[in-house]
């Protein structure tokens, strides 16, 4: 047998690190290609371009603020719906589903993620506005209008709508990324618990979700990821108008709405380098969500199962 | 060196040398067995695991269950607080009485039958996101007891009861995944008898332990005695001999022999008992 070989060993470590350095390349490229797009917008209007409000082409007047504003909104909506359903469905599926069950239910929450976002957009334009406008908006108007966050007038496109649209598209990650960490939890610490007396629920609670918590905040981050970014399905109910309003009711607009509705229309080029400033913010937007993720999961980890010296 | 005194288990005069057979002609002032085991089969799937065995478990003494490994031994400690339920299609058939009630009585909680019949298993397995404190807490808390008075006495008296107290009173709000492999099983020790279960079950609680550690768990099963029932499974035969007062010797899902410790180890009475304890198999 002739002796291993240094060299391929050697040379597998770099082509691998190679690939590495491609996929951080990008990023920088990207980042660097937007802020270069951008930099004749980014010297006339300075911060203001986060600041303010008015989005007025003709006057080559460009503020930011409601677009990011709607970005953030319309994905923390998303979040607080999906991210209940998704790990409830997620518990379900693990600890609770008779097993001839889990197979086709995984299935078709996958299937969720296969719909084309236009497809869904359409069902959403069709189908969910035209029900929500007429059933759920109404109640939650009547019964929660004091917060002041169901108030207005109701057109159907809305804030509300963008964020309900965004929770099913990611609903799917969540769910599947959720389960494989709940998967990954040893049943041993279930046993540790049933045998302690608990009933499902309990050990469900004191066994699995606790252990998986860092796991399950990541999913989150992931789901946060996809939402601040989609694009096609929010565009076409959240009513695309750059404003910011309290009610949730009113028709906002997102970072990447503005983007894929203008980018034919930007005639001139401070109109295009305002665009691209655009995804220069959406671009710094999901990566600082990704890093205070990071953070957050790092202090869980120390708050949680520190392991002491 | 305690193990040196803990080889020779000293007989209790209560039990009664029973073996397999139904044990009702044995003598009628033995104490109410803790488990009364009448023709139990269980089923994996198609595989029987467990073959018609018959056995009573005597209150307040340990009783080992020793054989060579797929025998169903853990199989058996599993049903005896409904563990084995969480495995997909199991079967049980024939009747287990604990304390004189059907362990599985129809409709009856497995989850109130587990409170009072703890279980120690083969790796420590304490919560990774709670302290030591909570962990021997753990238990309790579910049945609802918040008295802070009552809580921290209870903890106190289980970790001394698991040897452990003097060794973690300065570290109770440390992670218990901290302390060292041999101190976790203790903490698992400690969890359990916190609930004030009437049994332990022991799935072979030192198989993961160094000697030292061994030493220390087989030390304080001894001392545990008093005050449970317990059955402890392990495939060390010198661990049976020296923490148990009553062995059972299980063959592919049979109960071969069950008698007094110092019994099977010395004349036992069946040929494959033997052929086992004197190492010819297994």
């Amino acid at each position: 047998m002739p002796p291993p070989s240094r060299f391929a060993d050697k040379a597998f470590e770099w082509v691998t690190l190679a690939m590495a350095l491609v996929v951080v390349l990008l990023v920088i490229l990207v980042g660097w290609q937007l802020a270069r797009g951008s930099s004749a917008a980014i010297q006339k209007f300075g911060f203001h371009f986060l600041a303010t409000s008015t989005w007025d082409p003709v006057a080559e007047q460009f503020g930011a603020l409601p677009f990011i504003y709607g970005t953030i909104v319309s994905s923390l909506i998303a979040l607080i719906i999906a991210v209940p359903l998704s790990i409830a469905t997620a518990v379900y599926l693990t600890e609770l589903a008779p097993l001839w069950i889990r197979q086709p239910l995984t299935s078709l929450i996958e299937m969720l993620a296969a719909i084309p976002s236009v497809i869904l957009g359409l069902w959403g334009i069709f189908v969910m506005i035209p029900w929500l406008r007429d059933y759920p908006f109404p109640l939650l108007k009547r019964y929660l209008g004091w917060t002041g966050l169901f108030t207005g007038p109701i057109y159907g496109v809305c804030m509300f709508a963008g964020g309900i649209i965004i929770a099913i598209m990611i609903l799917p990650i969540i769910t599947s990324v959720s389960r494989e960490i709940l998967r990954s939890v040893p049943d041993l610490q279930r046993e540790a618990a049933y045998a302690l007396g608990a009933t499902r629920w309990e050990v469900t609670r004191i066994a699995v979700l606790s252990y998986a918590k860092r796991g399950l905040f990541g999913a989150m981050i992931l789901g946060l990821g996809r939402a601040l970014g989609e694009t096609m399905a929010v565009t076409m109910v959240i009513g695309n108008t750059p404003q910011i309003a309290a009610s949730l009711f009113a028709p906002g607009y997102t970072l990447a709405s503005v983007i894929a509705n203008e980018f034919t229309e930007a005639t001139t080029d401070l109109y295009l380098e305002a665009l691209f400033e655009i995804g220069l913010v959406l671009f710094a937007i999901t990566i600082l969500a990704n890093l205070i993720g990071q953070l957050l999961l790092r202090t869980l980890k120390t708050s949680g199962a520190r392991r002491a010296a | 060196m305690s193990n040196l005194t803990m080889s020779s288990p000293t007989p209790i005069s209560k039990s009664s040398g029973i073996t397999p057979t139904p044990p009702e002609d044995s003598n009628s002032q033995v104490a109410a067995p803790a488990f009364d085991v009448k023709n139990l089969s269980i089923w994996y799937g198609e595989k029987r695991a467990i073959k018609d065995i018959s056995i009573q478990i005597p209150a307040r003494t340990v009783s080992a269950i020793i054989g060579p490994s797929g025998c169903g031994k853990s199989t058996f400690l599993r049903c005896l607080n409904r563990m084995h339920e969480l495995v997909p299609r199991t079967r049980i058939e024939g009747q287990i009485l604990f304390n004189g009630e059907n362990l599985y009585r129809p409709g009856s909680d497995p989850a109130m039958a587990r409170r009072r019949i703890g279980m120690v298993f083969q790796k420590s397995n304490p919560f990774p996101t709670m302290s030591i404190e909570e962990n021997v807490l753990v238990g309790l808390r579910l049945n609802g007891v918040r008295d802070r008075h009552v809580l921290n006495e209870r903890l106190e008296k289980s970790l001394r009861m698991a040897a452990l107290w003097d060794e973690v009173k300065d570290d109770l709000k440390k992670p218990g995944m901290s302390i060292s492999g041999g101190q976790q099983q203790r903490l698992c020790i400690a969890r359990a008898v916190a609930v004030e279960p009437e049994v332990l079950l022991m799935d072979e609680p030192c198989s993961a332990l160094d000697p030292i550690a061994t030493a220390r768990v087989e030390e304080l099963i001894r001392e545990l005695r008093t005050r449970y029932t317990i059955v402890i499974v392990t495939h060390n035969m010198q661990q049976a001999s020296r923490v148990s007062d009553r062995t059972a010797f299980f063959y592919v899902g049979e109960l071969i022999e069950f008698g007094e410790t110092a019994q099977i180890f010395s004349s036992p009475r069946e040929r494959k008992t033997e052929d086992y304890i004197t190492g010819r198999f297994g």
